[in-house]
């Protein structure tokens, strides 16, 4: 295994929607295992780009490598090899955890064996054997959110996009949703995930902030803390932000 | 070189595998999971279910028994001002027909109103004083049909009605008698020679309920995974974009044609209207309509966001216009013509027509390639938009 294998590789990536360019040229490689933070304001560009990254938005011009294939020629490929989860709770809340599961195992192309052991895994690690035939709308929004995750790793992709996972969820599982996060990026699975909360920052191996289109700094959070003469992330992103008004 | 499919068709085996894997093996099942779990979306919800096979049944059952433009056992009242043998006569006739039942015998003028106001009565039939002498005598009495138009249709109907019975008892005793016969006039009622209302609105119905649930249903049901998010989880996946809207319309196509079945099924066995022409022809025409209600209904579900948006444009967009411009319930010979152009654009109008051709005058494509062509056009313009909008969006 090697530690420095890239599985993302982002090259003047852009993306324009007539006069307005949402996206602007910007590159960035992530390595096997990292937890890479994609910050930015509301409008700054994150959601354009992570939609060209995942496939169902083509850019107008630049490259982005996902898991070695591109995003633009290879789209289908790409989307095989990645896990998403939304901001949204993307599960069907009319449905059973295990029905649940075995639909989106089964569009991954999972076997019935495949989806049976990993559901089950699942749902014994969430300890949510008790309410495994309840419709998932029933359940806290806590849980739905762990449920989504696990359900976005089923088919055990390299890299997993998780867009603002933790919106409108409590701190004590945020924090053990971070613990999930953790783990899976120590199996050796790539995790680019957006946010709003300043501390989940804190957690990522390497942070990106978008303004405006453009990736406007890129490091570790220690390093960035340093650069920005800065005490915490939220500073460092509050100067960044207000250096453009 | 050879190219890939010219090496598959030297072996017919390896040719075979790789139809399996391609469209039975992982693709199919994939199909299979995603049909699936849209029938757990219809099954779990009553509202689907309601719409689905409550509707379809109560509708027919509904303009079947209760709106009908059929008179049965209509409550008359009668003034006999001569009291003879000729009005007793037309009176025994009118009272043995199945449309009439003779509820009061009024004495006077002053209690007709009287009668009208309680409303015991459509209609009354008012004879002349002496009416029985003038008609021997002179061959001209007077006979006064007043009705209760508070329901113009009724009291169209009925006078309609009264009107033909004594048009022929007059014709009986003027027979043999030489020139006191006028034009005899014999009406014939081609293909509904009972006039039965069934034959009008079956159709009809069939047409609101395959819309319904073909365009409304998947309008709705796509605008749902939208709302949820779960489309977008659904895009970022293997399966193609195709793949997802083939997999979420399927299951309509298959319980519209259940639908159909259903309704064609009740029209015969509870109100004794059979299909005139070909079975294959109406299946086909059917399956047609189906799916171009259905490309209507992704075009709907491409340009809302909502489930709200997607109701509201299908009952406002689609409901309305079919309900009243489809022909279905007012004619559109008698409309004016900005409504009659407007008419043409709807899809149901030439549905309806086919169905009508189909199922009672047994006619087949010959008379039915101008609806049938227009229905087709239509489809591939809705599935052509539908595509457009759909790139757009992906853009």
């Amino acid at each position: 295994m090697k530690e420095t294998e890239k599985v993302i590789v982002v090259n003047d990536l852009t993306k324009k929607f007539g006069s307005f360019t949402a996206v602007d040229q910007i590159s960035f490689e992530t390595r096997k295992g990292e937890i890479f933070g994609f910050l930015g304001a509301n409008g700054a560009g994150k959601t354009t780009a992570m939609k060209m990254l995942i496939g169902i938005s083509k850019p107008t011009s630049g490259e982005a490598i996902v898991n070695g294939f591109d995003v633009k020629t290879q789209p289908e490929k790409v989307k095989k090899t990645i896990g998403y989860m939304s901001q949204k709770f993307s599960m069907y809340d009319d449905l059973n955890i295990m029905e649940n599961i075995t639909f989106f195992g089964g569009i991954y192309g999972l076997s019935r064996k495949e989806i049976k052991e990993r559901g089950e895994a699942v749902i014994e690690k969430l300890g949510l054997r008790e309410v495994a035939k309840k419709q998932v709308g029933s359940l806290p929004l806590g849980w739905k959110q762990k449920l989504a995750f696990s359900v976005a790793l089923l088919h055990e992709p390299k890299v997993v996009f998780l867009d603002e996972p933790t919106g409108g969820v409590d701190p004590i599982t945020r924090r053990q949703f971070w613990e999930m996060i953790y783990a899976e990026a120590d199996k050796g699975t790539t995790i680019f995930v957006t946010t709003h909360y300043m501390d989940e920052a804190e957690y990522c191996n390497r942070v990106s902030i978008m303004v405006e289109g453009k990736i406007e700094a890129l490091d570790s959070p220690k390093n960035l803390k340093k650069q920005f003469d800065a005490s915490s992330m939220d500073e460092v992103f509050q100067k960044l932000a207000r250096n453009v008004e | 070189m050879l190219r890939p499919w010219m090496r598959c068709s030297k072996n017919w085996r390896a040719m075979w595998n790789n139809f399996k894997s391609k469209f039975l093996g992982t693709n199919f099942k994939r199909f299979m999971g995603f049909v699936k779990k849209e029938f757990y979306h219809i099954f779990r919800d009553k509202r689907s279910m309601f719409i689905l096979f409550g509707m379809p049944i109560a509708q027919i059952l509904l303009f079947g028994f209760a709106i009908t433009n059929e008179i049965k056992n209509v409550n008359i009242g009668i003034l006999d001002k001569s009291k003879d043998s000729e009005t007793i006569h037309i009176t025994n006739r009118i009272s043995s027909s199945p449309y009439f039942k003779i509820k009061n015998i009024v004495s006077s003028e002053q209690q007709i109103e009287a009668i009208f106001k309680k409303g015991q009565v459509k209609a009354v039939l008012v004879f002349e004083k002496d009416f029985g002498k003038n008609l021997k005598s002179t061959n001209l009495a007077n006979v006064q049909i007043i009705s209760d138009a508070t329901d113009p249709n009724t009291a169209n109907t009925v006078t309609n009605y009264i009107q033909s019975i004594l048009q022929d008892y007059q014709r009986e005793i003027n027979l043999g008698i030489p020139g006191r016969e006028p034009i005899e006039v014999r009406s014939r009622m081609f293909y509904n020679p009972e006039l039965k209302g069934v034959f009008n609105f079956l159709p009809g119905v069939m047409t609101v309920i395959l819309m319904l649930v073909s365009a409304m249903m998947t309008s709705i049901s796509i605008a749902r995974e939208k709302e949820q998010g779960t489309m977008e989880v659904l895009l970022v996946s293997p399966l193609k974009p195709l793949q997802v809207i083939i997999g979420k319309v399927f299951p309509y196509i298959f319980l519209s044609i259940i639908n159909a079945i259903v309704i064609l099924l009740l029209g015969f066995v509870v109100f004794g209207m059979p299909v005139q022409g070909s079975y294959f022809l109406l299946a086909l025409e059917t399956v047609l309509f189906i799916l171009c209600a259905l490309s209507l209904g992704i075009l709907i579900s491409i340009i809302s966001k909502t489930q709200q948006t997607a109701m509201m444009i299908s009952l406002m967009g689609l409901m309305l216009p079919i309900i009243l411009l489809s022909g279905f319930i007012f004619p559109v010979s008698s409309m004016p013509w900005p409504l009659q152009a407007i008419s043409n654009i709807i899809p149901a109008k030439w549905y309806n027509l086919i169905l009508k051709g189909v199922m009672i005058k047994g006619v087949g494509l010959r008379f039915l390639w101008k609806e049938t062509l227009i229905l087709l056009g239509m489809t591939v313009f809705f599935i052509v938009l539908s595509i457009k909008k759909y790139k757009i969006r992906l853009e």
